[in-house]
């Protein structure tokens, strides 16, 4: 009675804030939501400034760079279309700016990974629809 | 405020009960838990229909809300409800927490804490976390934020903080290894434990197949079949059943912040239980010191590390070391999982935890009986790192 739902590969719903984030991904252009009051980020998108109490929110554009937080390689698939990627390293991110990010880090192998290696944004553009900010070392 | 330690001791678990757990089954999670059910209340010396609280710890149990419950045991007047599904695997501890206030409270004289876990038969873990469709906002992050980057499954998650650990204590492969060779070492103790009969050394763990680095095969919990049940009642009514009662000395959940994203956390090993821990142990009056067992939330060995630290067994960082030289097993420093843990005696979503932990307080454990054991803690971790704790004793 097992039913895999995640045989391909699978991309964000884009609607709310989602469709928001990816829209300017899809224009090379990383940004996260910022209280348009006190400037304080946050990441993944909510409604309330948890500052300042600010309902305001703007898309603040980052310089694209940050560090190397923490990764895991995936060896073992969660879905089919993942087979072919194996082994990846599924990297947290830290941006200069705060926000962290689940993220790739490409162009190195998954064991040469540093905690604090400076790396910058690239975009992969996956769908006509779907483009991913991933990152290469810097 | 109240003073939480007017709560300590004086509500207690007074029956327990336990159907086989199995890697498959034809039998429904209703048909599950009702039978656990039937085992805790016959356990608990009680009518079913004296029952007038149902804490369902994730609110349907595969199906069955508390209102399944009122009809097949015949209550006629269910009382109190309550449910805590974004605790995830912590829900259970958080569950009795529920019912330690609807008794105290006076709202309820008989609380029955049913749970179905139907991990082998039914939807997969990794199936479940991407799925908003369970409502939970954090469902919907990792949908949108995590999964197109092929994160999507639990131990990827929490490998993420195994890696931090290593990285900033030098927690190393073989410590995480120590986790898992414990609890298999105890699951040959439990008539029924899944991994009963499959010794596991060391170099069997090494040589495990890798799901996510840093968790081998053998850093994860199994994924089975089958329900368990407590009862519980005031420590005050405990006097005239059946059962020696095992009392709630101290209980607390705590949540990890923000709760609902890992990456975003300023510390991400900083857990729920970090929060809680103190104020459980506040609550009882005792020490880490002073426990004579623990059964932890063992999800994933990394995870198991975690929480022996923030149960304040050891410092932070030296959970690692903590684990090794038969420190956590029985005979030990701190045996902890006498069971086998979700890693070898089955994934009952910390249920069959605090049923053991039960079963040790009434001395009747056999060949795995921590001896003489008078204190024991139960932790439940769940839903990105929610922590609850639960301090008995007899
Ligand atoms: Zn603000």
């Amino acid at each position: 009675m097992n039913t895999n739902v995640h045989d391909d590969y699978q991309l964000p719903v884009l609607q709310g804030t989602a469709k928001e984030f990816y829209t300017y991904c899809k224009a090379h252009d990383l940004r996260f939501q910022r209280c348009a009051q006190c400037k304080t980020f946050r990441h993944p998108p909510r409604p309330l400034c948890n500052k300042c109490y600010s309902f305001e929110t703007e898309w603040a554009p980052v310089k694209g760079t940050g560090k190397v937080y923490c990764w895991t390689v995936a060896m073992a698939p969660i879905g089919k279309a993942w087979v072919s990627y194996m082994p990846y390293a599924a990297v947290v991110v830290e941006l200069d700016e705060g926000p962290r990010v689940a993220t790739w880090v490409t162009g190195i192998p998954p064991d040469q990974l540093k905690v604090g290696m400076p790396v910058k944004v690239w975009y992969d553009e996956l769908t006509p629809e779907v483009t991913l900010a991933k990152f290469k070392p810097l | 405020m109240a003073d939480p330690k007017a709560l300590r001791d004086k509500t207690c678990v007074v029956g327990i009960g336990e159907t086989a757990y199995t890697r498959g089954t034809t039998k429904s999670p209703l048909q599950l838990s009702m039978e656990a059910t039937m085992m805790a209340i016959n356990d608990a010396g009680i009518k079913p229909s004296q029952i007038d609280g149902v804490v369902l710890p994730n609110g349907h149990n595969g199906g069955a809300t508390a209102g399944d419950y009122a009809a097949n045991l015949g209550i006629k007047d269910l009382i109190y409800t309550a449910s805590f599904p974004e605790m995830g695997g912590a829900q259970m501890v958080s569950a009795m927490e529920g019912a330690v206030l609807a008794l105290a409270s006076g709202i309820c004289d008989y609380v029955l804490v049913p749970h179905c876990s139907y991990f082998y038969t039914g939807a997969r873990a990794r199936d479940m976390t991407a799925n908003p469709s369970n409502a939970l906002q954090a469902a919907e992050y990792i949908r949108d934020y995590y999964r197109p980057f092929g994160v999507g499954a639990p131990p990827q998650h929490y490998a993420w903080m195994a890696q931090r650990h290593m990285h900033l204590y030098g927690t190393t492969q073989e410590q995480l290894g120590a986790v898992a060779v414990a609890m298999r070492k105890h699951a040959q103790l439990h008539p029924n434990a899944i991994m009963r009969g499959k010794p596991m050394t060391m170099a069997d763990y090494m040589a495990s197949r890798w799901i996510t680095w840093p968790y081998k095969l053998l850093d994860c919990s199994l994924e089975t079949d089958g329900a368990g049940a407590f009862v519980m009642t005031t420590a005050e009514r405990a006097k005239d059943l059946k059962q020696k009662p095992v009392y709630v000395s101290g209980i607390a959940s705590g949540h990890p912040y923000p709760p609902h994203d890992i990456p975003n956390r300023p510390d991400i090993l900083e857990i729920g239980l970090d929060h809680s821990a103190p104020r459980a142990y506040a609550m009882a009056g005792v020490k880490p010191a002073d426990i004579d067992f623990a059964e932890i939330y063992d999800c994933f060995t990394g995870q198991a590390i975690l929480q022996i630290e923030s149960a304040g067994f050891c410092k932070k960082g030296e959970g690692g070391p903590f684990c090794e030289n038969g420190n956590i097993e029985l005979g030990g420093k701190l045996p902890v999982n006498t069971h086998g843990g979700l890693l070898s005696q089955a994934h009952n979503t910390s249920m069959n935890h605090v049923i053991e932990a039960v079963a040790q307080l009434r001395l009747g454990c056999g060949e795995r009986q921590v001896k003489d054991a008078e204190l024991g803690v139960v932790t439940g971790w769940g839903g990105h790192g929610h922590g609850s704790i639960a301090i008995l004793r007899n």
